[in-house]
């Protein structure tokens, strides 16, 4: 049965059912939800929930838990996951699967509280140092909370890489009804890898640090064979009404989720419009922005921000087609309205 | 699962911070989905305390929700006089405004096209005995117009929501609630 749930407390639950023992954090508003659900449901069920000395304490203890081969998540936002990125360029150098959750808020700084996409970049171009990428799921719903959240651990244990989640304080503050199911069964590799204690077998090491002669540079290109395989199969998007769309609106977490709003009332008012919402941020679903830039014939970017994913929106589309861009960096009451997303697409409808 | 027609409500209730206007759009949207039907609840969110604003917006329909912000809600609730004056000019052309008139100058309202509804609802929670379910009897306004959710689902989302010792509690807050329904019934919209 359906429950009425918070998305960040979605977020917890799918933790617990994918799995999860493992939780280090540090405050910080507007994800708050999420430790406090754990640090109350954890020690019921033999979890460790931990409040670190910072968010670099965090991250580093849970690389240490994904080391040894357990599923382990962390959750911040935007000022916090800028501390973390030494940590995750380290798991991903040292290919340590883990999820990580940023509940965006306003930037740069300390910014603000309200819900905002600003961290776009910084989630899909890996803000950290190094040559080295990770799966961003971006949910719209509380039920995607859910859903995407238990599907990056099954990727990340797929791939050995850390995964990230990248909502905002709107989805992590609203209620809907949840269902607590489970994807659908993935076959995933057992973690032979993993530091569980060397008697009876050879010590294994996991590590980032690469100086032999041409080691670092295979390393790379092993990676970046991953990388290739993640872009082939985890690539995922939402279409609404685009096979005859004259203007397709692209936008992802929240602000799709307004603007889906807007494209209903504009196809009432008999305007061919569409959403393309991409789930996957990385990898980009550019092909089939690609394909659609084939029918449509013109492009509406809407984003809670002044302009980011927008870039891989021109990148997909190329120079034949007009890509508009409405964005709204955050405020005290800065989120859009359906309707001024609706003035826009009737602005710019071709 | 509904044999009803396509169904499609939204409200906004906004007050200030301790008149328990999230407890009653939780509890109106808890009703919905024991119904079955599709909601979302999204409170305002951010550095607001006691005595600060507060606001949330439930959208009830029978099928997928998109936005959960409404540009222009069809009903609004407001509970104190800052509510009032932020939020009138954002009610839907014709809409409900349901105003607690215990708290709000209803005299300084300007719209013409709106039904209005304009109760003591502080004063009728007195008068039964505790000014703290003022929210209750404004649900029960609310419902009252728009019976979207019955009583009994009501009812039932305040005995999961408040047990043990919480439970004693639960006649006085239907009474609230029933009395607000019985206002605007009787005043006949």
């Amino acid at each position: 049965m359906k429950k009425l749930i918070k998305g960040n407390d979605a977020i917890a639950m799918a933790a617990i059912e994918a799995g999860c023992r493992f939780y280090y954090g540090y405050p910080i508003t507007p994800q708050n939800d999420i430790p406090e659900y754990l640090a109350r449901e954890f020690p019921k069920i033999g979890g460790t929930f931990l409040q670190a000395e910072s968010e670099i304490g965090a991250i580093n203890m849970i690389l240490g838990s994904a080391a040894a081969g357990k599923r382990a998540m962390i959750s911040s936002s935007g000022p916090g996951i800028s501390l973390m990125q030494e940590g995750i360029s380290y798991m991903s150098g040292s290919e340590i699967p883990a999820v990580i959750v940023n509940i965006q808020r306003s930037g740069p700084g300390l910014g603000g509280i309200s819900p905002s996409q600003g961290d776009y970049f910084q989630a899909t171009r890996g803000g950290g140092h190094g040559d080295y990428r990770t799966p961003v799921f971006a949910p719209s719903s509380v039920q995607e909370m859910y859903d995407l959240t238990f599907l990056a651990f099954d990727v990340a244990d797929e791939y050995r890489n850390p995964v990230v989640v990248l909502a905002d304080g709107m989805l992590g503050q609203m209620k809907e009804p949840l269902d607590l199911r489970h994807p659908p069964q993935r076959e995933l590799p057992e973690k032979t890898w993993a530091l569980t204690g060397c008697a009876g077998r050879k010590p294994q090491l996991l590590k980032s640090l690469y100086l032999g002669h041409r080691e670092l540079d295979k390393h790379c290109w092993d990676l970046w064979k991953k990388y290739q395989r993640i872009i082939s199969r985890e690539i995922r998007f939402e279409e609404v009404e685009t096979k005859d769309a004259d203007l397709v609106v692209v936008a992802f977490g929240s602000a799709a989720r307004i603007s889906k709003t807007a494209v209903k009332d504009a196809r009432k008012e008999g305007l061919k419009v569409g959403l393309f919402r991409p789930i996957s941020l990385w990898p980009y679903p550019e092909q089939r922005l690609e394909e659609l830039a084939k029918t449509a014939k013109a492009f509406l970017v809407v984003e809670l921000n002044t302009g980011q994913m927008v870039e891989d929106v021109k990148m997909s589309v190329g120079k034949d087609k007009p890509i508009h861009f409405y964005g709204r960096p955050p405020g005290a009451d800065a989120l859009p309205m359906p309707i001024e997303i609706l003035d826009q697409i009737r602005e710019v409808y071709p | 699962m509904h044999s009803r027609e396509k169904m499609y409500s939204d409200v906004m209730m906004a007050g200030f911070g301790g008149q328990g206007i999230l407890l009653i759009g939780n509890l109106l949207a808890e009703a919905a989905l024991l119904e079955e039907y599709e909601v979302t609840y999204l409170p305002s969110y951010g550095v607001e305390m006691r005595g600060g604003t507060a606001n949330c917006t439930v959208v009830i329909s029978d099928t997928e929700i998109g936005s959960p912000q409404v540009s222009a809600p069809e009903v609004m609730l407001v509970m104190s006089q800052a509510a009032a004056e932020r939020f009138e000019p954002n009610v839907k052309p014709n809409g409900l405004l349901i105003a607690n008139s215990t708290l709000v100058e209803v005299g300084k309202f300007s719209r013409k096209d709106l039904e209005m509804v304009c109760l003591p609802f502080n004063k009728i929670a007195t008068e039964m005995g505790n000014s703290r379910f003022a929210n209750m009897v404004a649900l029960g306004a609310y419902l009252g117009k728009r019976p979207l959710v019955k009583l009994e689902s009501i009812g039932q989302v305040l005995k999961e929501n408040l047990t043990g010792k919480k439970a004693e509690f639960i006649p006085m807050n239907m009474k609230a609630i029933e009395k607000g329904i019985e206002l605007v019934s009787k005043s006949g919209g």
